[in-house]
C-alpha cells in the first residue's frame, strides 16, 4: 500500500506549482501538504474532539457525584439516554468507552504528536518539509475520517461502542451482549483501523524526516530533545499500532464471520453459543502489546517539548542532554516489554508476573534520571514563567506524582487489591492523562507565535494554568483513597456498598471540580481562537530567545520555510547563558576561543 | 514537491521514500508477528486443530517467486532504458502477481470444501486470517503494478527510477513474507 502512495506523491509532485504563492483556498488550507498547515488541522481537530471527550466526562461524573439525583435537562437533551433526568447504564458505558478512546488516540495521541511532530520536525531539523507531504496530508484525512466515523457511532440508534476503550473480548465479540456491542462496536472498529493507519502514515514520515532530511551540520546529538522526543513516539508508534491491528482483524472475524479466536464456552441469554477453544486472554496480550507503548507514544512527545520549554524558559542548557536521550531510549526499549504488567489478575503464571514486576519497576530509573534533569535545569536558572513554561513544570510535578503510584500498580502482589479501583484511574489520568495535556498546553503556548504569527493572551492563560493544576489535582488525588477502599472504577452507582458512602461527599465535591476544569479549558479554546485573529502580533523572529532553527524563520513562513538557503547548524540547541551571552543559535559556528559547554 | 525535491541533499545515503519503505516493511512484519506469535499460543493449547495445507500453495509459491525476478529484469531494462522490454516483464509480472492471488482463492476454495470453515480457532482459521491478511498486500502491491504498467503505456512521460525501486523492495517482501509464512505453517502447530 504504501508504494501506492509513493507513486501518488511523485505524480502529485509533477503538477504542482512552484513555490507558495498562488495556491487555491483548498489546496492552502483543506488538502495542504504543508506539514505546517498540517500540524494546524491535528491541533484544531484534536481540540474539537477533547471538548466532546471532555463534556462526555463530565456527563458521567454528574452519575458519580449525584447518583440519586435527576437533571430533566438531560433527557430533553439526550432522550431515552437520560430517562427520567438520569443517564442510563448503558449510555452511562458508552459515555466512558468514547471518552477514553476519544482522549487516548484522537487527542493525546493524533492531538499531540500529530500536531508538534508535523509542526517542529522539519522546522527543528531543518528541512523543506516532511519526507512524503502527501503521505502527511493522507495521515491528516484518514485520521478526520476516523473521526467522522466515530463521531458517527455516537449517534446509532442502538448507540456507540460501549465495553471500555480497551474492548475486551468476550463482552466486544459479542453482538447480543447489549446494545453497545451492535453496530456501535463495529464503527468503533473501523474507525480504529482508519486512525492506525493515520498514525502508521504520520509515523514512517517522521522517522523518514528526522533520519534522512537534516540540514548541513545537524547530526543526530544536535538534534533538540524534542526530535529525539519525536522519533522515539513514531518509532514506538510504527511497531507497536500493527500488532492491535492484528489483534482486530481476529476480533472482526469473532464478530462477523463466526471464527472463534477469543470465543469458548459461552452461555449468554440461556443461549449456548457453538464457539470453541478461543482464549479472550490472547486479545488483551495482543492489545496491551500496543496499550502499552501507546502511554509513551503520548508522553515522550511531552516531554520532549517540556525540556525544550523549560531550557529556554530558564535560560540554561538542558542538564544531561545525552543522559536524557539515553532514558528515552531506555524507556522506548522498556516499553515493548512491560505489557503483562496490566494483565496481572488474569491468571498469568505468577513467575512470568515477577519478570513483568522488574522490568516495569525498571522504568522508574529512566523516567527518575529524566524527573532529576528537568529539576536541575530549573535550579538556579534565570526562569521566565510564561504560562508555558509553568504549564512545563506542571507536567514535571504531575508525572512525579503519576509516576509514584506507578511503583504501587506494577508489584503484582500490590495490583490484586488495586486492579480496576479508582486507584488505576487515578494513575493514569494524572501520568498519562493530565501531564500530557499540560505537556501539550505548553506546546501550544510555547509554539503558538510560530504558527500563528501571534501571542496568546496571558492572563486568560495563567488563569487557565492554576484552575487546571489545582483542579486537576482535586479530582485525581481523592481517587487515590477511593481506590485503597476498593472502590471498583467503571461503576454507574456504588450507593449499594455501606463502604463507599463514606466517599459521596468527595464524589460530590470531584464533580464540581470537574466541571469548573471544563469551564476554564473553554476558556483556553476561547483564547485560541480569539488569538488566532486579534492576539497580540509577532514583532520579531525570535521571541522567545530559542537556540532552535523553527525561530530563524520568517514570523509566517511558507511553504519551504526558509526563504533562502536551509541555514547550517554548527552547535548543540542549549547554549543559553554561555561565555557572558544570553543565548547562541544553532546556525552561529563556534568561536575559537569558546568555552566546551 | 518541487520544494521537497531541492531539500534532498548530495550527501544523503538512502532515498527519503525507499527509507519509508524499509520502515513501512519493519511495521507490516509486526501485523504477522502479531497474527504467528497468536498463532504459537494457541497451538501450545487444549482443543488445537492443525491443517493440512493444500499443495496448490506451492504453485502460488512458484508464481510469486518468477514475478520478483521478472520484476527485477523490468527494473534493469527500465535503467538500461530498453522500454519495450520493461513494459513486457511489468506485464508478466502483473500477470503473474494476479495470478498468484487466483491461485491463493483456489486454496481456500480447497480447504473450505474439505470442512475447513470459519467455525472454530485451530490452524485453518489462522490460516484464512493470515494469508487473507498477506493477500490484501499483495493486492495492494498489484495496484500498483497496474498503475505502473498503465503510466508505462499509455503515458510517454518517464516516471523517475525511485518510485519503481520502490515498488521492487515491496513486492520482494511480500514474497519473502510468503515464504516465510507458507514455512511457518509447515512446520508449527502441526
Amino acid at each position: 500500500m504504501s508504494a501506492a502512495l509513493h507513486l501518488h506523491s511523485e505524480a502529485a509532485g509533477s503538477h504542482e506549482h512552484h513555490g507558495h504563492h498562488k495556491q487555491s483556498f483548498i489546496s492552502k488550507y483543506i488538502f495542504s501538504m504543508d506539514h505546517k498547515t498540517i500540524g494546524k488541522q491535528f491541533l484544531i481537530t484534536g481540540i474539537v474532539w477533547a471538548i466532546i471527550g471532555g463534556l462526555f466526562s463530565v456527563l458521567f461524573r454528574l452519575q458519580l457525584g449525584y447518583p440519586d439525583q435527576s437533571f430533566p435537562i438531560l433527557e430533553t437533551i439526550f432522550g431515552k439516554w437520560a430517562k427520567g433526568g438520569q443517564i442510563q447504564p448503558e449510555f452511562y458505558y458508552g459515555l466512558v468507552t468514547i471518552h477514553g478512546t476519544v482522549l487516548v488516540f484522537f487527542v493525546l495521541t493524533a492531538g499531540l504528536s500529530g500536531t508538534f511532530a508535523n509542526l517542529l520536525i522539519p522546522l527543528q531539523v531543518g528541512a523543506r518539509d516532511m519526507a512524503s507531504p502527501f503521505m502527511n496530508m493522507l495521515s491528516y484525512w484518514f485520521f478526520f475520517l476516523a473521526g467522522v466515523v466515530m463521531l458517527a457511532s455516537i449517534f446509532v440508534h442502538t448507540g456507540p461502542a460501549s465495553g471500555g476503550w480497551t474492548t475486551y473480548p468476550p463482552l466486544s465479540a459479542l453482538r447480543q451482549a447489549g446494545d453497545g456491542q451492535k453496530i456501535g462496536t463495529d464503527l468503533w472498529l473501523i474507525s480504529m483501523a482508519l486512525f492506525i493507519v493515520s498514525s502508521l502514515l504520520g509515523g514512517l514520515n517522521y522517522i523518514s524526516t528526522i533520519l534522512n532530511m537534516r540540514t548541513k551540520g545537524m547530526s543526530m546529538t544536535k538534534m533538540p530533545l524534542t526530535m529525539w522526543a519525536m522519533f522515539f513516539t513514531a518509532v514506538l508508534g510504527v511497531l507497536s499500532f500493527p500488532v492491535l491491528l492484528s489483534g482486530a482483524i481476529l476480533l472482526l472475524f469473532d464478530r462477523n464471520l463466526g471464527t472463534s479466536f477469543y470465543l469458548s464456552d459461552i452461555v449468554i441469554n440461556g443461549e449456548i453459543l457453538p464457539n470453541e477453544g478461543g482464549s479472550a486472554i490472547l486479545y488483551q496480550h495482543l492489545f496491551w502489546f500496543l496499550g502499552h507503548p501507546e502511554v509513551y507514544i503520548i508522553l515522550l512527545p511531552a516531554m520532549g517539548m517540556v525540556s525544550e520549554i523549560l531550557s529556554v524558559n530558564s535560560r540554561k542548557p538542558i542538564f544531561g542532554y545525552m543522559a536524557m536521550l539515553g532514558s528515552m531510549f531506555a524507556i522506548a526499549i522498556l516499553a515493548f516489554l512491560v505489557w503483562a504488567h496490566h494483565m496481572f489478575v488474569t491468571g498469568l503464571n505468577p513467575f512470568l508476573g515477577s519478570v513483568f514486576v522488574l522490568l516495569t519497576l525498571l522504568i522508574a530509573v529512566p523516567s527518575a534520571i529524566k524527573v532529576f534533569n528537568w529539576l536541575t535545569t530549573l535550579w538556579k536558572g534565570n526562569i521566565r514563567f510564561t504560562p508555558a513554561t509553568l504549564f512545563a513544570i506542571g507536567f514535571v510535578s504531575l508525572f512525579i506524582s503519576g509516576g509514584l503510584t506507578g511503583i504501587f500498580l506494577g508489584n503484582s502482589t500490590i495490583d490484586i487489591h488495586l486492579h480496576d479501583t479508582m486507584f488505576v484511574v487515578a494513575h493514569f489520568h494524572i501520568v498519562m492523562g493530565v501531564a500530557s495535556f499540560f505537556g501539550m498546553f505548553a506546546g501550544v503556548y510555547h509554539w503558538f507565535p510560530k504558527m500563528f504569527g501571534r501571542y496568546m493572551n496571558n492572563t486568560i492563560a495563567y488563569i487557565h494554568f492554576w484552575v487546571t493544576m489545582v483542579g486537576a489535582y482535586l479530582i485525581f488525588w481523592p481517587m487515590h483513597y477511593q481506590g485503597l477502599a476498593g472502590m471498583p472504577r467503571r461503576y454507574l452507582d456504588k450507593r449499594g456498598w455501606a463502604s463507599f458512602n463514606q466517599f459521596g461527599d468527595v464524589d460530590k465535591m470531584i464533580t464540581v471540580v470537574s466541571i469548573i476544569v471544563f469551564a476554564v479549558q473553554l476558556m483556553f479554546v476561547f483564547n485560541f481562537f480569539y488569538s488566532i485573529f486579534k492576539g497580540r502580533k509577532v514583532t520579531t523572529k525570535n521571541p522567545w530567545g530559542a537556540n532552535t532553527l523553527e525561530w530563524t524563520t520568517e514570523i509566517n513562513p511558507g511553504h519551504g520555510n526558509w526563504e533562502g538557503e536551509i541555514p547550517e547548524v554548527h552547535r548543540w540547541p542549549y547554549d543559553y547563558s554561555k561565555d557572558g551571552r544570553d543565548f547562541i543559535p544553532q546556525t552561529e559556528p563556534v568561536g575559537a576561543d569558546e568555552s566546551k559547554h | 514537491m518541487s520544494v521537497n525535491a531541492i531539500n534532498i541533499e548530495p550527501k544523503a545515503k538512502t532515498h527519503p521514500h525507499k527509507f519509508t519503505m524499509w520502515m513501512a516493511i519493519a511495521s507490516i512484519i509486526m501485523i504477522f508477528a502479531g497474527l504467528t506469535s497468536a498463532y504459537i499460543v494457541k497451538s501450545n493449547q487444549a482443543n488445537w486443530k492443525p491443517v493440512a495445507v493444500p499443495q496448490i500453495f506451492w504453485l502460488s509459491t512458484l508464481a510469486i517467486l518468477v514475478s520478483s525476478f521478472t520484476l527485477e529484469l523490468a527494473i534493469r531494462s527500465f535503467k538500461q532504458r530498453v522500454m519495450h522490454w520493461y513494459r513486457m516483464m511489468m506485464a508478466i509480472t502483473l500477470l503473474l502477481g494476479a495470478g498468484f492471488l487466483l491461485l491463493q482463492w483456489m486454496g481456500f476454495m480447497e480447504l473450505w470444501s474439505q470442512q475447513v470453515t470459519f467455525k472454530g480457532s485451530g490452524a485453518g482459521q489462522f490460516l484464512y486470517v493470515i494469508f487473507g491478511v498477506h493477500g490484501l498486500h499483495v493486492l495492494g502491491g498489484v495496484v500498483v503494478l497496474a498503475i505502473l504498467l498503465l503510466k508505462a503505456l499509455f503515458i510517454k512521460q518517464r516516471s523517475d527510477v525511485v518510485s519503481l525501486q520502490v515498488t521492487g523492495m515491496y513486492w520482494h517482501f511480500v514474497d519473502a513474507l510468503w515464504i516465510y509464512l507458507l514455512v511457518f505453517f509447515m512446520l508449527i502447530g502441526k
